[in-house]
């Protein structure tokens, strides 16, 4: 026992089949019970958020005949966060004929999440990503394609096929827009009522399943309870607990948190993708940071001054012999194309030193001189050219002339509310899908792999899980006046109250701030106990300081964008304490988790899989009480855990 | 440097409002133009006053949030940028900058800078899709589509769905918007089976929603942040003389 958690019970997931993993999702469909068409109209699934995940589950159901509810916090369910998505998405079509196949995807992706994922899962996941490909092209999405009219494919990530489908540096927003047009269909039929700028505030179980959640309306502050059958939430990742991350400004834990609140097991917090390749910050004013594609790493080098003396000077007056090609030095082998989380903790190491560039220090060349020398400005241009022209945007600086900075930043969550195989969670009738899951990436998740799950999930692993649950429905109809139902309500009513009437001194975007250089410093790219056992008193300090001081103004009846943004950093304060607290209880290095105390003599990640092979799912208790630790084996039948090395 | 901006003040959808004028001080030319207006909304709200309501998310130019008409251009300035991408290096120390939303009959503005652009959305209720159930899709290579076409299908189809072409159109019409989704299925072989329905019920749907008529004026494609030509209403002219001889 110790002061930060207390160690409960194993939790098992008892909806995945053994046997064979080839065959473990076709006999799970086969033994999962059905709907019957004429009973589906009886039945209604709320769906939050309208991303890749929400947006394909939202319109497969609703297709499927079933009642759907869709909400999102954005103005138009086409605004998710997916949209922003670059690089493409991951599928073992093999249309190259380079050996790929369902078991080399699966094999990868294991492996890539440093053996901390589900085998039964990830099989699944590899094998319905060619059916995703399928569904996307038969809805008109323009992916790339070569002079004979069939589809391009580009090696993404370091894997050794070509297996990833693309539609320039726009994937997710081609995606993203198949899946809304499909559901601006269902909404033009009736079968999707649709419901942009509001967002879900509360959970509602009554006799022990999710039947319904509280939402406001944005525009009018109104409150309403909304009942179903099932809940699903697709509601997205919590990078922007950091404040600075790539996602966009209202990206938010708040769905996920509500429901952790009251009972979902929250697993793998503390597993985060830092990016290596972003543009730095550049002063106090930064709201965001932009993500610039890793494809850049494969004519750009990198390097920061040999003397930290040197970092004041122009790149361009610092000598060959004075400059350190930090990556190539450490990694001969790999030099620039090392993986994103080896890059950017080698990033932060010469940062750390003093020898970052840049406004703060905080920043490391990508030069091009030598690919400009090389290829030629022309082809450096056809190849880069978008993305030089979205730098200087950004920076005012002309990386064709000067080297471009970069530094990195937080990504993408791989953890999430646990699930179990059909994607349920802990809460009978809530299931989580996408980002704001747990299951697929373990603790590091490859390029290419997030529009590929969050489609997985919506249109074709949801669709058909969700049916085992509702054969049991239509449920008993719920009312108003349910005490469940009045007390949820009342719930989101007192907290909104409460946020009003501090009418403290300090504005909300200052507390986000501050929590966020706590994690980043504590709970970043490198993490320690000492690190995190202060970063867990200091968040503390601060939940208490902005239930306090902080200053939200306006009224609830209105649109008021602080009011949102105080409830959303009220829960990212909790959630944060839970990040390091997993983070500190996990005495490994693992994918995006690097702690200190655990590296091999010359620096790089130490698994411990004797002592750490599982999930550690997450039970919340209360929001000064300890949480709970609730493990989940893993068990690698087919891929054999072993160390990565890139040297 | 130092500028003072005159912003649109409205307090809610149905009452009267007026361009305020602040100061900000001490601005970084390396703020966004959004940054800027974050700024100024933390003094404001530190002086009680109420902060400036706007529409943004991603702030990187792909999510189509962001919309304000600065100086009287949709999204400002800079050609092909959408509003939380111009910097604040494009303009100068002094300067007063005007800050207004999108104003156009089918899209009331809300509160302030924001705007419902819920009209876009039943415009593509209307047809601005492929029926293909999930499921349903055959393999993808079951049907070639020429380079040329899937290229020019996907500039049509990175059209954000800001509506900055409605707010710089005399007419209020979103012409631009609506030929972009229609390029972009009808180049597709997929799109076919549905291009004279879709064309005919997509414009019957912008006019149901209080968007004006195109005389092309081309103010849409000089704003657009993602350079959607003005050809393409052309296009989308022809398909719909096609469709209605044959209905």
């Amino acid at each position: 026992m110790n002061d930060f958690w207390i160690e409960g019970e194993p939790v098992v997931d008892k909806a995945a089949p053994d046997g064979p993993v080839e065959t473990r999702w076709e006999r799970r469909k086969f033994a999962a019970k059905l709907v019957n068409p004429a009973n589906r109209r009886k039945l209604t699934v709320i769906v939050v958020g309208t991303g890749l995940a929400g947006g394909s589950a939202a319109a497969t159901l609703a297709e499927a005949g079933y009642r759907v509810k869709s909400y999102c916090y954005q103005d138009s369910p086409r605004r998710a966060h997916s949209i922003a998505a670059q690089g493409g998405i991951n599928a073992a079509k093999n249309y190259r004929n380079d050996g790929d196949s369902v078991y080399r995807l699966f094999y990868d992706t294991v492996k890539g999440g440093d053996f901390r994922a589900r085998e039964s899962n990830v099989y699944r996941l590899a094998q319905v990503s060619v059916n995703i490909i399928d569904q996307c092209v038969a809805q008109g999405v323009p992916f790339a394609r070569e002079y004979g009219g069939l589809l391009d494919n580009r090696s993404f990530g370091g894997t050794q096929v070509s297996r990833t489908f693309y539609a320039r540096g726009q994937t997710g927003q081609q995606l993203l827009l198949g899946a809304y047009q499909a559901m601006e269909r269902q909404i033009g039929l009736g079968n999707i009522e649709m419901n942009a700028r509001h967002e879900m505030l509360e959970l509602i179980i009554v006799d022990g399943k999710a039947r319904g959640i509280v939402v406001r309306d944005m525009v009018t502050g109104e409150i309403t309870t909304e009942f179903a059958d099932a809940v699903v939430l697709a509601s997205g990742g919590y990078g922007n607990v950091f404040f600075l991350s790539t996602n966009a400004k209202g990206c938010n834990v708040t769905a996920s948190w509500r429901a952790h609140r009251k009972g979902a097991l929250f697993a793998n917090p503390c597993y985060t993708q830092i990016h290596p390749t972003c543009i730095p910050e550049s002063g106090s004013h930064q709201s965001k940071l932009t993500l610039m594609s890793e494809s850049l790493r494969n004519d750009g080098r990198v390097w920061v001054p040999k003397r930290a003396a040197d970092c004041q000077k122009p790149a361009a007056e610092i000598a060959e012999e004075d400059r350190d090609y930090y990556l190539e030095r450490i990694y001969p082998s790999f030099g620039n194309l090392v993986p994103r989380d080896i890059a950017s903790r080698a990033a932060k190491n010469v940062c750390d030193e003093g020898r970052g560039v840049g406004p703060g220090g905080l920043g490391v060349y990508l030069d091009f001189a030598d690919a400009i020398k090389r290829l030629g400005r022309k082809a450096v241009e056809a190849k880069y050219g978008n993305l030089f022209e979205m730098y200087e945007r950004i920076t005012g600086e002309d990386p064709y002339a000067t080297p471009m900075r970069i530094y990195p930043a937080v990504h993408y969550t791989m953890g999430g509310l646990w699930v179990d195989y059909d994607l349920q969670s802990t809460i009978p009738g809530l299931f989580v899908i996408g980002e704001a899951n747990f299951s697929d990436h373990g603790a590091n998740r490859l390029g290419a792999s997030a529009l590929m799950q969050g489609l997985a999930d919506g249109y074709f692993v949801l669709p058909n899980t969700i049916n085992n649950y509702l054969a049991a429905g239509p449920f008993p109809s719920l009312s108003e006046q349910d005490a469940p139902v009045v007390e949820a309500r009342k719930q989101v009513e007192d907290r909104i109250k409460k946020l009003l009437e501090i009418n403290g001194d300090r504005t909300v975007d200052s507390f986000h701030r501050e929590l966020g250089q706590i994690m980043w410093e504590y709970c970043g790219m490198e993490r320690s106990e000492e690190g995190l056992t202060k970063a867990v008193g200091l968040i503390r300090a601060l939940k208490e300081e902005f239930w306090t001081r902080v200053k939200v103004p306006g009224k609830g009846e209105e649109l008021n964008q602080n009011l949102e943004k105080a409830g959303r950093v009220a829960d990212f304060l909790e959630l944060g304490e839970l990040m390091c607290i997993d983070a500190l209880h996990r005495r490994e290095s693992c994918g995006g988790h690097f702690r200190a105390e655990s590296q091999t003599p010359d620096g790089e990640a130490l698994r411990h899989d004797d002592e750490f092979s599982y999930a550690a799912a997450w039970e919340y208790f209360g929001a000064d009480g300890k949480p709970t630790l609730h493990k989940e084996e893993l068990n690698f039948e087919y891929v054999h855990p072993s160390t990565r090395s890139y040297k | 440097m130092d500028i003072k901006v005159r912003v649109w003040r409205q307090s809610g959808p149905s009452s009267a409002g007026q361009m305020v004028t602040y100061d900000v001080k001490d601005i970084s030319p390396d703020a966004s133009f959004l940054e800027m207006i974050d700024v100024l909304n933390e003094t404001l709200i530190l002086n009680g006053d109420d902060p400036i309501a706007f529409d943004h998310d991603c702030r990187e130019g792909i999510c189509g949030a962001c919309s304000m008409v600065i100086n009287g251009v949709a999204h400002g300035p800079e050609k092909a940028t959408t509003t939380c991408q111009l910097h604040m290096r494009h303009f100068k120390d002094g300067d007063v900058i005007d800050v207004e939303p999108w104003r156009a009959a089918a899209f009331p503005v809300i509160k302030d800078l924001v705007v419902d652009r819920t009209s876009f959305d039943k415009i593509i209720q209307a047809g601005g899709y492929i029926s293909a159930p999930t499921g349903t899709a055959p393999d993808a290579h079951a049907t070639p589509v020429p380079k040329k076409d899937a290229d020019a299908a996907f500039e049509a189809a990175t059209c954000i769905g800001c509506g900055a072409c409605v707010a710089a159109c005399p007419n209020g019409s979103s012409m631009l918007f609506t030929a972009a989704k229609i390029t972009h299925l009808g180049l597709m072989p997929q799109g076919q089976p549905e291009r004279d329905t879709r064309v005919i019920d997509m414009l019957q749907a912008q006019d149901d929603a209080g968007f004006g008529g195109c005389t092309n004026m081309g103010e849409c494609a000089e704003v657009c942040p993602k350079g959607i030509p003005l050809s393409l209403i052309g296009r989308l002219n022809s398909d719909y003389r096609k469709a209605i001889s044959k209905h």
